[in-house]
């Protein structure tokens, strides 16, 4: 039986069928759902072990960036993700994602629900791409990052500056182990602590800034004639998905 | 009811600190600024959920009908600008604000209620009148934008920004307007057309008037219910239809030509020039699918995947308006792939920017026109949001600067857009129109925006350009009826598709048409933003956005109720005939316009012009000559034109969609500039596309031919160097010239005209030369400003955008070398041309400056087609064999620069040596400015590895190469001659020079 994911789409997201083809590659069987399906019927998450929200800018990031589906996710479709989580799936937001998980306080302490870290617009004031190097919570409490050793992944957004609502807060994230990813060396976008990625204490929830998914062929990899250290984006699929199968 | 958004610390805002820094730049002072945004609803709503929609708890407060700039924690500010769009401007925030109520309130909640919203900037630190006047015009564009300024003593005093703001103010006649076109004489019609910014000739306007006067029309309208007489409706549709934005005009026309060789007449550059090459070089290329007839061109590289490509102008409206003029060309582009065929996915989008220096002093900058970094800091940001926003990467580009540019900027916009060979078992760049087909209107809503940009555009600048013609465009509108029609294509929903662009459904429909014979068009029917348009400003409006289909009547329901669950709105706005007409209906069924389809597109008169084509005699002068040539090297890599433009690249999103292989900037710290773009047709295999440009305007100086057969092999020869296939490339050709039909405006109009047909033979010749099909191009014809008391024309311009194929991304090359040890190899001949070459332009800096024309340095450089040709094929065994580690192709500054580049990429040194040349005389006097700068095209800087050097001397044993010298770890850059060294330096000045701040990054 193999593991389905879905990825949402529609309202300006914009990463969905790379993102499908990544949980492809490792091995799952994507389904691409308009976010406007999703929300006329919530149950449809009923049937995923996976459930993957995109980058993108979700209705432009008019009003804040993913601010307009972090609402939605709050007020029409918690109940649908919350019940997808208690069943041990596994939920993913990248970029666009990222910024909806934590504004609808899906993330990092699912159950609760407070919002209590953003991402904001980088320190720059500019929206930035380039290759930038992390580090994965390798040990194995985060099903999606375990054993993956550092490695240079894509970022390209405007609003990717960690921050958390006090100091109480990121001491209880560093606390409990929930920096899944952290930037090395270059810090693109002055995100406190250098974070780049959140995971909730059941380590089956992941946000991130970073695109894994925009790194699928070692040739994607600016040092592609060079050589380079680390794998590609792949792996960080493949982990999720053998995490969801050995569920099944 | 006003809510306001603030950061509890400002210091979190990015958006004001950066604005901070730019806004101390420009004051020459340190001010600091902090944003506060501003969403206003016109009747009272909870608050509760308003404040949920818009705010971010975790850093930010609302203020609900109270003002953020009196909380305790942002006091102290000096001045208060608060910028708001004018009535009538699209808003997309006020979009966005409206929908994220309609998800917490429901629909019917917020269905009557309007939205707007305003940006305040709170500025700390004393200002003074001069620089509050300043920084408030820096912040706002007053064609789309209102600014209000306030100091700290009048918001003491009780003055505050307003709470609501005011409906767009439009009280159109909503009747038609009817012309007795028989009873005018050719002065009165003249009158007419400029009064309503027609731009219709006088000869076109007599065709219109015996168009009237013919019994036949007479009877058919009295049949039709229609007076004799022309409404506005449709001498609106004939100006948009026959702008020479639609129709070019000039490119249809016959030429009287006036050469060195004797007269000869040319009937149609269009036809003989760019159509008859392709029709030419189609029995050879196999890949050709659709050219010249659909929005893009098509061709298939890979087996399975159509590619469409596009490249268009958008240079009037950036002019106006920096930022909603780019936004649009990006986002207009987009549509013309999404409109090509049954709709493509656009998978790259290309930006080449030419621009006044950004250095260029205020005063030199005629009343009326916007600052060259004005100007660029618009365009950029708004290539930014248009391609960022719309999930596209932005591969590829350039930015030029020239003097030339002040007036209009030429904004060039392209795309490339995939879709399945066959649909359903179709190819999918056909379709069709059946008689009885819904004509369906997919999009934005129509306002005023964008009326008359067709005719506009058409026209030089002046004072009385019109408010109208600027548009905003909004991505995701666009991004969302993207992913509705492709969904739709894939269920079958409809049977045509096109875009809704110049000249707005009037362009469109009126094309459609043309597939059956026939459109009834409701007026009534189109969804306005707000009431009282004109039914002719509801045909010709460039609201954004939009799309035309044909919908099967027994697919409509479906069509219309997928749209409506994806939230895209949908409007059946006629019907598709065979009666040979125009019918358009409005007020209530009511006719008010009837056009038979051949006069509508075949009834304009062709033009007739003179062009002289012989060349400028401007004798050449003599290179100076200099004993070092480094000074000069590190000039022109910190010459704008040549210098690292990272800061701006870095922030398009060119990773989008995982299909980027070769990036924009490259070598092992990324800091280098590469030749193009590649990247993944597929995610599922290793074949892919290349992107290439060539552009090379300060060669038409000497003679436009020359730039054309340049540009097309400067495209061809990155496309070499990147690895691609040289027998799979398409080109696209965009003309950008300064008004060259002789007038009294115009007294050298027959020169600029003989320049064009210049440069559509070179490129012509070259393109047969190389079996370079064109598949698709643009012209803009009018690129003056006419301000200040003077004439400013754009230089003729050619832009050559290329996409190829490459076989296989894993062999794709770069313009950085490897490493120590390895040898490096110039390929190709230097006759040593500098005509138009950058080593002329930074020597003519200081004549520039005091208005003086520059050098001329003898004639621009032109390529050996049949070597070139034969050198392009081995090299590309060098690269698919990999045999060649690097390959570099040489362009701005010919070698030197080529050299530097490629040794910044890899942070490696080399002592390079020039002697013998091949192709350059070595007794020339000026031999070292020749070897060093020279931009002879066909020449490429490759490096290999040691124990490859006899192979790879057998291998281009038939062509021209010199061993330069061997790459070493280091900093020396050295490039020599026998006993001498002519450019002496290191690698961290050649860096810090090509690194020269340009105007210190866009700002947002």
């Amino acid at each position: 039986m193999s593991v389905r994911a879905i990825v949402l789409s529609g309202y300006g997201f914009n990463s969905d069928p790379e993102l499908a083809e990544a949980f492809r590659m490792a091995g799952a069987a994507p389904v691409r759902l308009h976010l406007s399906d999703l929300l006329a019927d919530p149950a449809l998450l009923s049937g995923a072990s996976i459930v993957a929200l995109p980058g993108g800018f979700s209705f432009g990031d008019h009003l804040g960036s993913a601010q307009v589906v972090a609402n939605l996710l709050r007020t029409r479709l918690a109940a649908a993700l919350s019940e997808h989580h208690a069943r041990g799936g596994l939920t993913l937001g990248i970029c666009n994602g990222f910024q909806a998980l934590v504004k609808s306080g899906f993330l990092p302490w699912p159950e609760s629900g407070e919002r209590s870290v953003t991402l904001v617009h980088n320190e720059s004031g500019r929206f930035v791409d380039d290759w930038v190097r992390v580090s994965f919570d390798a040990t194995g409490a985060c099903a999606w990052t375990r054993g993956l050793s550092p490695r240079e992944l894509p970022v390209r957004h405007g609003e990717g500056r960690f921050v958390a609502r006090d100091a109480a807060v990121l001491e209880r994230l560093e606390r409990e182990g929930l920096v899944a990813l952290r930037y090395e060396g270059r810090n693109p976008n002055g995100s406190t602590g250098g974070i780049a990625g959140l995971r909730d204490p059941s380590g089956r929830v992941i946000g991130l800034m970073p695109h894994p998914e925009a790194f699928l062929a070692p040739e994607n990899h600016p040092g592609r004639r060079r050589g380079f250290d680390g794998g590609t984006g792949l792996a960080f699929f493949e982990n999720s998905v053998k995490a969801a199968a050995a569920a099944l | 009811m006003r809510i306001e958004t603030s950061y509890l610390d400002p210091a979190l805002d990015g958006r004001a600190a950066s604005l901070s820094a730019s806004a101390s730049v420009r004051l020459g002072f340190p001010v600091r600024v902090v944003l506060v945004d501003a969403i206003l609803v016109d009747r009272p709503l909870p608050s509760g959920p308003c404040v949920d929609a818009f705010v971010d708890p975790v850093v930010q407060v609302a203020e609900v009908d109270a003002w953020a700039a009196e909380r305790p924690a942002l006091a102290g500010w000096s001045t208060l600008i608060e910028v708001a769009w004018r009535p009538g401007v699209t808003d997309t925030l006020a979009l966005t604000a409206r929908e994220a109520l309609e998800f917490a309130l429901g629909r019917d909640a917020v269905g009557g209620v309007r939205f707007s919203t305003a940006r305040q900037f709170l500025v700390y630190g004393e200002l003074g009148p001069e620089g509050r006047e300043g920084l408030a015009a820096s912040l706002h564009n007053p064609l789309v934008q209102t600014a209000m300024v306030l100091d700290a003593a009048e918001w003491a005093a009780g003055a505050r920004p307003p709470t609501a703001h005011a409906a767009p103010g439009v009280h159109d006649p909503a009747e038609p307007a009817w012309f007795d076109l028989a009873g005018m004489d050719d002065a009165a019609l003249e009158r007419l057309s400029a009064e309503r910014t027609l731009a219709l000739s006088r000869g076109e306007l007599a065709a219109i008037r015996a168009h009237y006067a013919d019994p036949e029309t007479r009877r058919r309208r009295e049949g039709a219910g229609l007076p004799p007489l022309a409404s506005d409706v449709e001498l609106e549709m004939l100006a948009q239809t026959w702008s020479e934005h639609c129709k070019h005009k000039i490119f249809n026309a016959d030429i009287e030509c006036r050469a060195p060789e004797g007269s000869r007449t040319i009937r149609s550059l269009f036809k003989t020039c760019i159509r008859a090459t392709t029709e030419a070089l189609a029995p050879s290329k196999p890949f050709l699918r659709s050219v010249f007839t659909d929005n893009a061109g098509v061709v298939v590289f890979h087996p399975g995947q159509a590619l469409c490509v596009k490249a268009e102008t958008h240079n009037s409206p950036s002019a106006l308006d920096p930022y909603g003029g780019a936004i649009t060309g990006i986002v207009g582009v987009n549509r013309d792939v999404l409109g090509t065929g049954m709709g493509a996915k656009p998978i790259f989008n290309t930006d080449v920017l030419c621009f006044a220096p950004p250095d260029t002093p205020d005063d030199e900058v005629p009343e009326g026109l916007i600052a060259p970094r004005d100007v660029l800091a618009g365009v950029h940001r708004g290539i930014v949001d248009g391609g960022n926003q719309s999930g596209i990467p932005t591969v590829a580009g350039a930015f030029l600067f020239d003097e030339s540019w002040l007036g209009k900027p030429l904004v060039f916009c392209g795309t490339g857009g995939v879709m399945p060979e066959f649909l359903d078992g179709k190819p999918s760049w056909e379709k069709e129109i059946r008689p009885g087909d819904l004509a369906v209107m997919l999009g934005g809503r129509v306002g005023k925006d964008g009326i008359h940009g067709a005719t506009f555009s058409s026209q030089a600048l002046d004072e009385s350009s019109p408010v109208g013609a600027v548009q905003i465009g909004d991505p995701i509108i666009q991004k969302r009826m993207t992913d509705f029609l492709l969904e739709a294509r894939d269920a079958g929903l409809y049977r045509f598709v096109t875009d809704n662009g110049a000249g707005g459904l009037s362009s469109s429909l009126g094309e459609m048409a043309r597939e059956c014979g026939g459109v009834r068009v409701d007026l009534d029917a189109c969804p306005l933003k707000y009431p009282g348009l004109s039914p002719w400003e509801i045909l010709v409006s460039e609201s954004q956005e939009r799309m035309s289909l044909a919908v099967p009547p027994e697919s409509l329901a479906a069509f219309m109720s997928l749209a409506a669950l994806r939230g895209v709105e949908a409007s059946v706005v006629g019907e598709f005939l065979d009666s040979g007409l125009v019918e358009l209906r409005a007020n209530g069924g009511k006719a008010v316009g009837l056009l038979p389809l051949d006069f509508l597109h075949d009834g304009l008169p062709v033009l007739s012009l003179k062009a002289d084509l012989r060349l400028d005699s401007r004798a050449a002068e003599p290179v100076p000559a200099r004993a070092d040539w480094t000074e000069a090297l590190l000039g022109i890599l910190a010459e704008p034109n040549v210098a690292s433009k990272e800061c701006w690249i870095r922030q398009y999103d060119h990773e989008v969609q995982a299909r980027s292989i070769e990036k924009p900037m490259v070598g092992i710290r990324r800091d280098a500039p590469g030749d193009g773009a590649v990247l993944r047709a597929d995610l599922g295999n290793f074949k892919g596309y290349t992107v290439t440009h060539g552009i090379c305007p300060r060669y038409a100086e000497d003679d436009a031919s020359r730039m054309a057969a340049c540009a097309v092999d400067e495209a061809y020869r990155a496309h070499v160097a990147l690895g691609g296939d040289p027998e799979r490339a398409a080109l696209l050709d965009n003309f950008c010239w300064p008004d060259p039909v002789e007038s009294e405006a115009v007294p050298d109009g027959a020169a600029k005209l003989g320049a064009l047909v210049r440069a559509c033979e070179g490129l012509s010749e070259a393109c047969l030369a190389y079996g370079l099909p064109l598949v698709s191009g643009k012209d803009s014809m009018k690129n003056d400003a006419r301000a200040g008391g003077r004439t400013i024309s754009s230089r003729p311009t050619l832009l050559v955008t290329l996409a190829g194929a490459i076989d296989d991304i894993r062999k794709a090359s770069s313009t950085d070398f490897l490493e120590a040890g390895e040898l490096v190899y110039l390929l190709g001949a230097t006759p040593g041309a500098l005509g138009g070459s950058m080593l002329e332009r930074i020597d003519g800096a200081a004549r520039r400056a005091r208005n003086v024309a520059g050098p001329r340095y003898g004639r621009a450089p032109v390529p050996d087609f049949a070597a070139a040709k034969a050198l392009y094929a081995t090299v590309h065994k060098g690269i698919s064999g990999r045999m060649l580690r690097s390959c570099h192709d040489l362009s701005d500054g010919g070698l030197a620069v080529a050299l530097a580049e490629s040794c910044l990429g890899g942070r490696l040194g080399i002592v390079a040596r020039v002697d013998g040349l091949p192709g350059l005389d070595p007794g020339a006097p000026d031999y070292a400015a020749r070897a060093l700068f020279a931009e002879d095209p066909s020449r490429f800087v490759v490096s290999v590895r040691r124990v490859d050097r006899e192979r790879f001397e057998t291998t281009f044993a038939a062509h021209p190469f010199r061993l330069l010298g061997v790459l070493e770890d280091g900093p020396r850059f050295e490039i020599r001659r026998g006993g001498e060294a002519l450019v002496s330096t290191t690698l961290d000045a050649l860096e810090s020079a090509f690194k020269t701040p340009l105007a210190g990054g866009g700002r947002r």
